[in-house]
């Protein structure tokens, strides 16, 4: 037996009681992340004090949520220290991001010209650049993995070349929980202009990241995954970066001027927030991080490595176990042998594991590794190791039915 | 209306109050029962889309009455489907239009495999099977 790992976080989110009083163990926050009372509290405070609508009215309530939902903009810039604020636009989710890029730079391509993407990507940043591919006659080139599921830089560096425009790359795989070797491969497209985004869903979860050190063009993440809420995403670009975006959306507030017949936008940010943008969720989004930053990180992500030590311990110790890669943080995906991994997960369910079956939003991936699905299990702050435990337990229980 | 037999065989067993264990014992059983397919019928035309694992579904009507066949590489989704044929095997065109289908699976406790949300597919099933029922009417 291990000793009890606790998440000295664990009373901070409502919910993790409430499912636990369910029955449910919940393992599956790489999908979404349960909610920390103090982002239930602000949304709270938002509708019980006067919902307004923001950079519209000169009225008290307007003003009120268009300080707070700045505020929350600011508050994302420190978060990433992106410096200026101006260069975060938020958008109702981190697949919208990644289609207003593909819409917002489709300009600057040319037939023929190169977008370069990973085996990793997760469909929102992979069929945002494969339709613009076919739109433009472009060709889209796959970087692939090594056995431990990083992205190849050997075989990055012969793909990555004069023809490339556009790289787009995952921080932090969501099936294989590998940290990808980013400044190597921003540097071989910065080397040839190429512009470069980083899809930060995973990797802002599990860890503190500077934009301007990275010095990627774009990073792009959801609110939900960072235990905020959902319709939220955030688009970082670097000044220079955003202004290269066409305006993709049109509606009310992006606009400066406007006839029945021609039109003036607004630059970035809010050229890119076309209408009412998601302001609750904004304002909850800054209160999550205003809870998050009042965390030990250190703590955080000592306890998050040591939950998947347990994790990572006990799936190798399973026979007939196969992990997916290497994974170093976050999450494991696995495969069991002989057993389809629907009967695994259904049998799971039954015992109220929550856990993630099926593709995970990365079907090239687990095509290209010749499996139909996996499951996949992802920790938060706020398990601990009695949720590790139901999870063995449970798939103790369902490997003996199934054998 | 009459239960066919082996339905009446299914309520007779999953109607009991059980453990998920049992249930999922049961499941597999009945599973197992399904006569296999042939491998020229496991082909694409055959598959339904839309599972977690791969099922196919063939349907014939034979003297008037339905003859479903089915086979999954998943135990439990090919078990839902065996209760599932169990309940519309043997009917005419017209008793298959008018049985009520996710009441068989909750009278016999299953009907959360029904919920929205669940991709073992036998929402996909039961589509496929009206599907084949109204290109037969």
């Amino acid at each position: 037996m291990t000793t009890f790992l606790p998440s000295p976080w664990r009373a901070d989110f409502p919910a993790i009681a409430e499912l636990q009083r369910q029955g449910q163990t919940y393992l599956d926050s790489a999908a979404t992340a349960q909610k920390p009372q103090a982002l239930i509290d602000a949304l709270t405070r938002y509708y019980v004090n006067g919902a307004a609508n923001v950079h519209r009215a000169q009225h008290m309530p307007g003003l009120q949520a268009t300080q707070a939902f700045e505020d929350s903009r600011s508050h994302v810039a420190q978060w990433l220290n992106a410096g200026e604020p101006g260069q975060i636009i938020f958008t109702h989710g981190a697949t919208s991001a990644f289609n207003l890029l593909a819409y917002g730079l489709e300009h600057e391509f040319e037939a023929g010209d190169e977008i370069v993407v990973s085996a990793l990507e997760h469909h929102a940043n992979l069929l945002p650049w494969q339709q613009l591919a076919q739109r433009r006659s472009l060709k889209l080139v796959v970087l692939p993995l090594d056995a431990n599921g990083l992205i190849d830089l050997a075989a990055a560096s012969q793909l990555i070349g004069a023809k490339t425009r556009l790289l787009a790359v995952s921080q932090l795989s969501n099936v294989l929980g590998t940290w990808q070797p980013l400044p190597a491969l921003l540097k071989l497209a910065q080397a040839h202009n190429a512009l470069t985004v980083v899809d930060g869903a995973q990797g802002v979860v599990h860890g503190r990241h500077d934009v301007q050190a990275l010095g990627c063009d774009f990073y792009v993440f959801s609110s939900h995954k960072l235990y905020g809420p959902d319709g939220v995403g955030v688009l970082y670009g670097r000044h220079d970066a955003l202004a290269r975006l066409r305006h993709w959306q049109f509606g009310g507030e992006m606009v400066l001027t406007t006839s029945f017949h021609q039109a003036a936008f607004r630059p970035a940010p809010l050229g890119f927030e076309a209408g009412t943008p998601p302001i609750a969720g904004v304002i909850g989004l800054g209160a999550t991080l205003d809870y998050l930053d009042g965390l030990d990180q250190d703590a955080v992500f000592e306890h998050e490595a040591a939950l998947h030590q347990l994790l990572r311990d006990g799936l190798r110790q399973r026979e007939g176990v196969r992990l997916l890669g290497s994974p170093q943080l976050a999450l494991a995906s696995f495969v069991v042998d002989g057993i389809h991994h629907a009967d695994l997960a259904h049998l799971l369910t039954e015992q109220g594991i929550a856990v993630r079956a099926g593709h995970h939003c990365a079907m090239p991936l687990l095509q290209s590794l010749d499996l139909p699905g996996a499951l996949r299990i992802s920790l938060g702050l706020y398990n601990d190791s009695e949720d590790i435990q139901h999870f063995f337990n449970g798939l103790d229980q369902a490997l003996e039915l199934l054998r | 209306m009459n239960l066919p037999v082996q339905a009446q065989e299914a309520l007779d067993s999953f109607g009991q109050p059980q453990g998920w264990e049992q249930r999922a014992r049961l499941l597999m059983q009945w599973g197992e029962r399904l006569p296999p397919l042939a491998d020229g019928e496991k082909i694409e035309t055959n598959q339904v889309h839309g599972c977690e694992s791969k099922v196919w579904l063939l349907g014939d009507v034979v003297e008037g009455h339905w003859r479903f066949r089915a086979a999954s590489d998943a135990r439990l989704i090919r078990g839902l489907v065996a209760l599932l044929l169990a309940r519309v095997n043997g009917l005419s065109a017209d008793q298959l239009q008018h049985v009520d289908l996710p009441e068989w699976f909750n009278q016999l406790g299953l009907s959360r495999q029904l919920s929205p949300s669940r991709s073992n597919g036998l929402n996909a099933v039961l589509q496929r099977m009206r599907d084949l029922a109204l290109s037969q009417a």
